[in-house]
C-alpha cells in the first residue's frame, strides 16, 4: 500500500460544531442555566435603565417647551434699568412677567402661616403647557381678580378649601384654585417651596416690595412666528451678562434638563452595571467548573482527530446560545421592571414619564449580555485549548500549562478594557472610570489573594491532632477539585458590593438627619429689618422662647483676590480660583468674637477694624480652601457698590452640623454697621402648637420677615430621604438578586464535584450525619471568611467614595454589617447543605450512575 | 510487508518533583500493516506512555515515532488531531464514550468529521455488526461495560483505521464479557485487515497476536514472533 497524503488542512464545518455544541449540551442544560440566571438580573437592570433613559430622554425633548413655558425667558435678581428695559419690552411677538420671592402666607381660616414661594403673574403665561390647576380654569382666571393659586401639598396642610382666603403681606386673597403643578416643578421641590400664585397688579398692595427683599424677577417671552434663537440669543448675551441677568430658551432647558436626568441615569446605569459584573463573576465561575467537568470529552474529541480550535468553538457555540437566552430573558424581565421605575422617580421629575418598549435599550442589553458572557467565559474556555488528548489514557489536567498561555492575558486584557469602556460611557469621565475599575481589581484581587493564603495556612495548620471531622471539613478547603478561590471571590464580591451599596446609602441619609432635639435651635426668623430688630426680640419672649441668637446680615461680593478679578480668570486659565469665588453672593456678620462652634485654624482673630486701614477677615476653611487664600492675601469686596480693601486675618473651622447661624466670612465690628442689612433670630420652639402660634403672632405684626421652620423642614426631607433611599434600596435590589443567584450558582456548582467525594465517603462508611458536618464545616469557613473579607472591602470602599467622590465625613455602622455577615453566612451553609443533600438521601451506587 | 509504525531510539522522561523519570529508554520497534501486535510488561512499566507516544497522543522525549511514513514529532498538535482521524482508531480500558452523546452518535463523531456522506446508516451497520443495532440511541450510561466498549469498539472501526491502538481493552471487563469483546476485536480486525497494537498485561490475550513486545522498567527486553506470527 502506499502512503496517502494526510488532509491537514480539513475545512471547519460550522453546522457540525453547532451540532455538537447543541449535543454535548444535552445533559448540562442545568448547569448551563444556572450560568444564565446570574446574568438575568443584571442584563434586566440595565434595559429597564436603559428604556428609562431613553423614555426620559424623548420626554424631555418632547414636554421641554411645557417646562419654560414660552420661547425664551429672562430672569435677574434686580429690576431692570431703563435702558435694559427698553430692551426687554422690544423682545417677543407676547409678554409676561413675574416676580417671585419667598414669603409668609396667612390662612386666616385655620390661623395656619407657612413660609412659601410667592408668584407674582401679570400677562397670558404660561404660554406652553398650562398651569394645572383645580378647577381647571382657574389657572387663567386668578389673574382677573384679587385672588390666588395656592399649591395642594399646602392646601392639605391647613385644611383650606378652594374659595376660602389666604394673606400675603397686607392683602388677602380669594384662593381661586388648587395649584397641582406649576410649570417645570417637580413634586419634590412643591413640598419644600410651595408656590402661590397672585395677580402682578396686587403685588405693590401687598408691601412686600421693600427695598433689600430678595426678589426675582423673570420675563417670558413667545414668538408667533419662527425665530432663529441662537442669533438672538448671542446677540442678546452681552447685554444681558453686564446687567447680571440669565437667559433660557426651550432648547437650552432640553439640554439642561437633559444633563441633570443623564446624570441620574449614569448612577442608575451604573448600579446596575455593578449587577451584571456580579453576574459576570457567577458565570466565570460557572464555565470554569464546566470546563473542568468536560476535560474527558474534550480529551476523547482530540483522539477522534477534533483540533484544538474546533473544541474551544464547540463550547463558544454553547456559551453564546446560552448568554443569548439569558440576555433575551433579561431584556424582557428589564421591559416588564421599567413600568416601575417611572413610579419609583415620578417625585422628583418635573414632567410625566411615559412607559414605551424600548428596542434600541432591547438591543443594547442583549448586545451586552452575549459580549458578557463570552468575555468572562473566555478566561476558563481558553483552557479546552491546551486539554491533551493523553487525558483519555490518564487525567491530569494540567493547569500550570494553560497558566502560561499567553492568551489568558489577552483575556485579562479586554475584561479590564471592557470594564474601562463601558464605565466610560457611563460616566463620561476617565478618571472616575479609571477609580471603578481599579476598585474592583483591586478587591478581586484581595480576595483572591485571601482564598490563597487560606489554602497555604489550612495545609500547614491541619494535622493528624484534629479530629476527623474537622480534618476533612477544612482539608477540602485546599485539596484539588476545592471551590475556595470561586467561593471567596463570588461570595467575597457580592458581599462588597451589597455592603458598600449599604453603607453609603446610611452615610447620605445620616447627612441629612440634623439632629432636632434639645435647646437647639430649630426656628429661624429672617429678612427683620434693623428697625424691627427689637420688637421682634420681644415678641419672642413674650411668648416665652428663648431668643437664642441674633445676627446681622449684609450681602457682599467679592471683587478681587490679590489683585486679580473675575475677568482675569477669563483672560489668564493658569488662576487655580474656580469662577464660583467671584459669582457668590456672601452673606457675611460682623462681631468682635468668636463664637462657640468655631475654632481659629491659622492667623489671629481680630475683632476690631481700624478706621482707614485694610480690613482684617476671618475666612472659614472650605471657601480657603476653595479659593486657595492664605492668612495676608488680600481681597477687595463689594458693599453694595462699595468697594472695601480687605485682608485674611484669620482662618476659621465652623462646625456645620448644628443649627446656628455660621458664616464664610465675619467681618470685625467697626465697618459694616450701617450698610443696607437685615438681622436673622434663632429660637428654639418646644412643639408644633407653640410654633404655629409663635409664627401667627410675628407674621400678624411683621408681615415682611420669614419665617423657616426646621421642623416642618426636617419633616420634608425626611420624606424626600425615604424616597430616595426607596430608590436606592429598589436599584441595589438587582446586585442582591444577583448575588444571591451567583452565590446558588456558586455552591451549586461546586455539587457535582463533590458529589464523587462523598459518594466515595459514603463507600467507604462515613455516616450521612459525618458527611453533613464536613460539608457544613467547609461552607461555614467558606462563607464566614469570604464574608468578613468582603465586608472590610466594602468598609475600605466606603471609605474612598465618601472622601473622595460624595465629600462628605465617613462613618459606617457595624451592625447591620454584623447582621449582612451572619445572613450571608448562614446563606451558604444553608445552600451548601442544600446542595449536598440530594447525595446524603441517594444510594451511593445511583449517583455514580447518573454523573458518570 | 510493509512498515506502519517505525520506532526509533524512542524516550520518555518526565519531570516530576523536581527529578528526572525517565518511564521509557531507547525503544526501537517496527511494525508491519496488517499484523496484530501486543505490548505486555508488568504495571508501571511504561506500556500506556508508549502507546500513547505511538499512536501521536503524546511528544517524546528524543527518538522518532513514524507513523505510516510520516513522522509524528514534526507535526503540531492540531496536525496529529488530523493524523489520528484518519489513520488511528482506539479502544481505552475505561471506553470513553462521549457521555452526552447517544451510541450511534458516539459513532458517527469520527465520520462527521471527515465530512462523509451516508453517515447514519454506516454507523448503524457498524452498530449492527458489534451487536448493538437497537441500542443506537441510548446513553453511555444506560449501557453496561461490555456494551460500551462495543461501541468504543464500533466507533473505533468507523474510520476505517489503519491501525488500532487498544489499551488494555478488557481491563474493566468481566471474563466472560471480555470474550466476547475479544473475539470481536480479532474478527472486526480480520475483516477491515487494520493493523492491531495491543497494550495488555494478559498474557492469554497476547497470545493471540502475531508479535508479542515485551517491556520492563520502561526497557524493551524482547520482541518476538509467536505461533500466529
Ligand atoms: N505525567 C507523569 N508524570 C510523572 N510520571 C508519570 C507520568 N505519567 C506516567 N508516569 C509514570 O510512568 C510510569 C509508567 O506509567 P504507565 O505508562 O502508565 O505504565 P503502564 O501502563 O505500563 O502501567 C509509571 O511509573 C508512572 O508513575
Ligand atoms: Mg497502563
Amino acid at each position: 500500500m502506499g502512503i496517502d497524503p494526510v488532509n491537514y488542512k480539513r475545512k471547519i464545518n460550522i453546522s457540525w460544531l453547532f451540532n455538537m455544541a447543541w449535543r454535548d449540551s444535552r445533559k448540562n442544560r442545568s448547569r448551563l442555566f444556572l450560568f444564565i440566571s446570574a446574568i438575568v438580573f443584571g442584563i434586566a437592570a440595565l434595559v429597564a435603565i436603559y428604556s428609562f433613559r431613553y423614555n426620559v430622554q424623548n420626554d424631555v425633548n418632547g414636554q421641554a417647551a411645557t417646562l419654560i413655558g414660552a420661547d425664551l425667558s429672562v430672569s435677574g435678581n434686580k429690576p431692570a434699568e431703563p435702558k435694559l428695559k427698553h430692551t426687554l419690552d422690544s423682545l417677543g411677538d407676547q409678554r409676561s412677567t413675574e416676580r417671585s420671592f419667598a414669603s409668609m402666607a396667612y390662612f386666616p381660616k385655620t390661623k395656619g402661616t407657612r413660609l412659601v414661594q410667592i408668584r407674582a403673574l401679570q400677562g397670558d403665561y404660561p404660554y406652553y403647557g398650562t398651569i394645572e390647576t383645580t378647577p381647571e380654569s382657574a389657572g387663567t382666571a386668578f389673574k382677573k381678580g384679587q385672588t390666588a393659586l395656592v399649591d395642594k401639598t399646602l392646601m392639605l396642610q391647613f385644611g383650606v378649601n378652594v374659595g376660602d382666603s389666604v394673606r400675603v403681606g397686607k392683602e388677602l386673597f380669594l384662593i381661586a384654585g388648587t395649584l397641582n403643578k406649576a410649570p417645570g416643578q417637580s413634586g419634590a421641590m412643591a413640598g419644600i417651596a410651595p408656590v402661590v400664585y397672585i395677580p402682578m397688579q396686587y403685588l405693590e398692595q401687598t408691601g412686600l416690595m421693600k427695598i433689600g427683599s430678595r426678589v426675582n424677577y423673570t420675563f417670558y417671552y413667545k414668538y408667533n412666528h419662527k425665530v432663529d434663537m441662537d442669533k438672538l440669543t448671542k446677540k442678546l448675551d452681552p447685554v444681558l451678562d453686564k446687567a447680571g441677568m440669565n437667559y433660557e430658551t426651550i432648547e437650552m432647558r432640553k439640554e439642561n434638563t437633559g444633563r441633570a436626568f443623564g446624570d441620574l441615569g449614569r448612577f442608575l446605569s451604573l448600579v446596575g452595571f455593578i449587577a451584571l459584573l456580579l453576574g459576570c463573576v457567577g458565570v466565570a465561575s460557572a464555565i470554569h467548573i464546566y470546563v473542568r467537568e468536560k476535560i474527558a470529552s474534550i480529551a476523547i474529541m482530540r483522539c477522534l482527530g477534533v483540533k484544538a480550535s474546533e473544541a474551544f468553538l464547540i463550547y463558544l457555540i454553547q456559551i453564546v446560545g446560552i448568554g443569548l437566552i439569558g440576555s433575551v430573558v433579561g431584556a424582557a424581565l428589564g421591559t416588564a421592571i421599567q413600568h416601575l421605575l417611572p413610579i419609583v422617580f415620578k417625585d422628583f421629575l418635573p414632567f410625566t414619564i411615559s412607559v414605551e418598549i424600548s428596542w434600541l435599550a432591547i438591543w443594547q442589553g442583549i448586545l451586552l449580555g452575549v459580549i458578557i458572557s463570552i468575555l468572562f467565559a473566555l478566561l476558563p474556555l481558553i483552557s479546552v485549548r491546551n486539554i491533551s488528548p493523553l487525558n483519555t489514557l490518564r487525567i491530569s489536567f494540567d493547569e500550570a500549562g494553560s497558566k502560561r498561555d499567553p492568551m489568558r492575558w489577552l483575556v485579562y486584557l479586554l475584561i479590564i478594557g471592557f470594564v474601562l469602556g463601558f464605565t466610560y460611557l457611563q460616566l463620561d469621565s476617565w478618571l472616575g472610570s479609571l477609580f471603578f475599575t481599579l476598585g474592583i481589581l483591586i478587591a478581586f484581587m484581595i480576595l483572591a489573594a485571601v482564598a490563597w493564603l487560606l489554602m497555604r495556612v489550612m495545609k500547614l495548620i491541619i494535622n493528624n491532632g484534629w479530629s476527623y471531622l474537622w480534618r476533612q471539613g477544612f482539608a477540602n478547603l485546599y485539596r484539588p477539585n476545592n471551590q475556595t478561590l470561586i467561593l471567596m471571590v463570588s461570595i467575597g464580591l457580592s458581599t462588597a458590593f451589597i455592603c458598600t451599596l449599604f453603607f453609603i446609602q446610611s452615610i447620605l441619609i445620616a447627612q441629612v438627619n440634623l439632629s432636632n432635639s434639645g435647646n437647639q435651635s430649630n426656628m429661624i426668623l429672617f429678612d427683620i429689618q434693623k428697625s424691627q430688630k427689637d420688637a421682634v426680640a420681644d415678641v419672642t419672649r413674650k411668648q416665652g422662647l428663648p431668643v437664642l441668637q441674633q445676627v446681622p446680615i449684609v450681602t457682599v461680593r467679592l471683587e478681587q483676590i490679590n489683585g486679580k478679578t473675575a475677568a482675569d480668570l477669563v483672560k489668564d486659565t493658569t488662576i487655580k480660583i474656580p469662577h464660583g469665588v467671584f459669582a457668590y453672593e456672601y452673606r457675611v456678620t460682623f462681631r468682635d468674637t468668636l463664637s462657640a462652634s468655631e475654632k481659629l485654624l491659622d492667623g489671629t482673630w481680630i475683632g476690631k477694624a481700624e478706621a482707614g486701614k485694610d480690613i482684617p477677615v476671618s475666612v472659614e476653611a472650605n471657601l480657603q480652601k476653595r479659593a486657595h487664600l492664605k492668612v495676608g492675601d488680600k481681597l477687595v469686596f463689594n458693599v453694595q457698590g462699595v468697594p472695601m480693601p480687605a485682608y485674611v486675618a484669620s482662618i476659621r473651622k465652623v462646625n456645620w452640623g448644628k443649627v446656628q447661624t455660621n458664616f464664610q466670612v465675619v467681618f470685625p465690628t467697626g465697618v459694616l454697621e450701617d450698610a443696607p442689612q437685615f438681622q436673622v433670630l434663632l429660637t428654639h420652639v418646644p412643639s408644633n402648637k407653640v410654633s404655629a402660634k409663635f409664627q401667627q403672632a410675628v407674621v400678624k405684626q411683621f408681615p415682611n420677615i420669614s419665617i423657616i421652620d426646621l421642623g416642618l423642614v426636617l419633616s420634608i426631607l425626611d420624606e424626600l430621604l425615604s424616597k430616595i433611599s426607596y430608590v436606592i434600596r429598589f436599584m441595589s435590589a438587582f446586585s442582591i438578586i444577583t448575588g444571591i443567584v451567583v452565590l446558588i450558582a456558586s455552591v451549586r456548582i461546586s455539587k457535582y464535584q463533590r458529589i464523587q467525594e462523598s459518594v466515595l465517603l459514603r463507600t467507604l462508611g462515613a455516616s450521612r450525619k459525618q458527611i453533613f458536618a464536613i460539608t457544613a464545616l467547609e461552607y461555614l469557613f467558606l462563607g464566614s471568611l469570604s464574608a468578613l473579607t468582603g465586608i472590610l472591602i466594602a468598609v475600605a470602599g466606603t471609605w474612598f467614595l465618601a472622601k473622595y467622590s460624595f465629600e462628605i465625613p465617613y462613618a459606617v455602622s457595624f451592625i447591620p454589617a454584623f447582621v449582612l455577615f451572619l445572613i450571608i453566612t448562614i446563606l451558604t451553609v444553608i445552600i451548601g447543605l442544600l446542595n449536598s443533600r440530594g447525595v446524603l438521601n441517594k444510594p451511593p451506587l445511583e449517583i455514580l450512575r447518573t454523573n458518570a | 510487508m510493509e512498515t506502519i509504525l517505525n520506532i526509533l531510539n524512542l524516550s520518555k522522561t518526565y519531570q516530576s518533583a523536581g527529578r528526572m523519570l525517565t518511564v521509557l529508554n531507547d525503544i526501537n520497534f517496527n511494525i508491519t500493516e496488517g499484523s496484530t501486535n501486543a505490548i505486555v510488561g508488568p504495571s508501571g512499566s511504561g506500556k500506556t506512555t508508549l502507546l500513547g507516544l505511538c499512536a501521536g497522543l503524546d511528544r517524546s522525549s528524543s527518538g522518532s515515532v513514524e507513523l505510516n511514513g510520516i513522522n509524528l514529532g514534526n507535526l503540531t498538535e492540531d496536525q496529529r488531531a488530523q493524523v489520528r482521524n484518519q489513520y488511528v482508531g482506539f479502544i481505552f480500558q475505561n471506553f470513553q464514550l462521549l457521555p452526552t452523546l447517544t451510541a450511534l452518535e458516539n459513532v458517527m463523531v469520527p465520520l462527521e468529521l471527515r465530512n462523509e456522506k451516508n453517515i447514519k446508516a454506516r454507523a448503524l451497520d457498524l452498530l449492527d455488526k458489534v451487536g448493538l443495532a437497537d441500542r443506537g440511541h441510548h446513553y453511555p450510561s444506560q449501557l453496561s461495560g461490555g456494551e460500551q466498549q462495543r461501541v468504543s469498539l464500533a466507533r473505533a472501526f468507523s474510520n476505517a483505521p489503519k491501525i488500532l491502538f487498544a489499551d488494555e481493552p478488557t481491563g474493566n471487563l468481566d471474563a466472560e464479557t471480555s470474550e466476547k469483546v475479544v473475539k470481536l476485536i480479532f474478527d472486526l480486525n480480520k475483516e477491515a485487515g487494520t493493523t492491531l497494537v495491543l497494550v495488555t498485561h494478559d498474557l492469554d490475550l497476547a497470545a493471540k497476536t502475531q508479535r508479542i513486545i515485551r517491556i520492563k522498567g520502561g526497557k524493551l527486553i524482547s520482541n518476538e514472533k509467536t505461533i500466529n506470527g
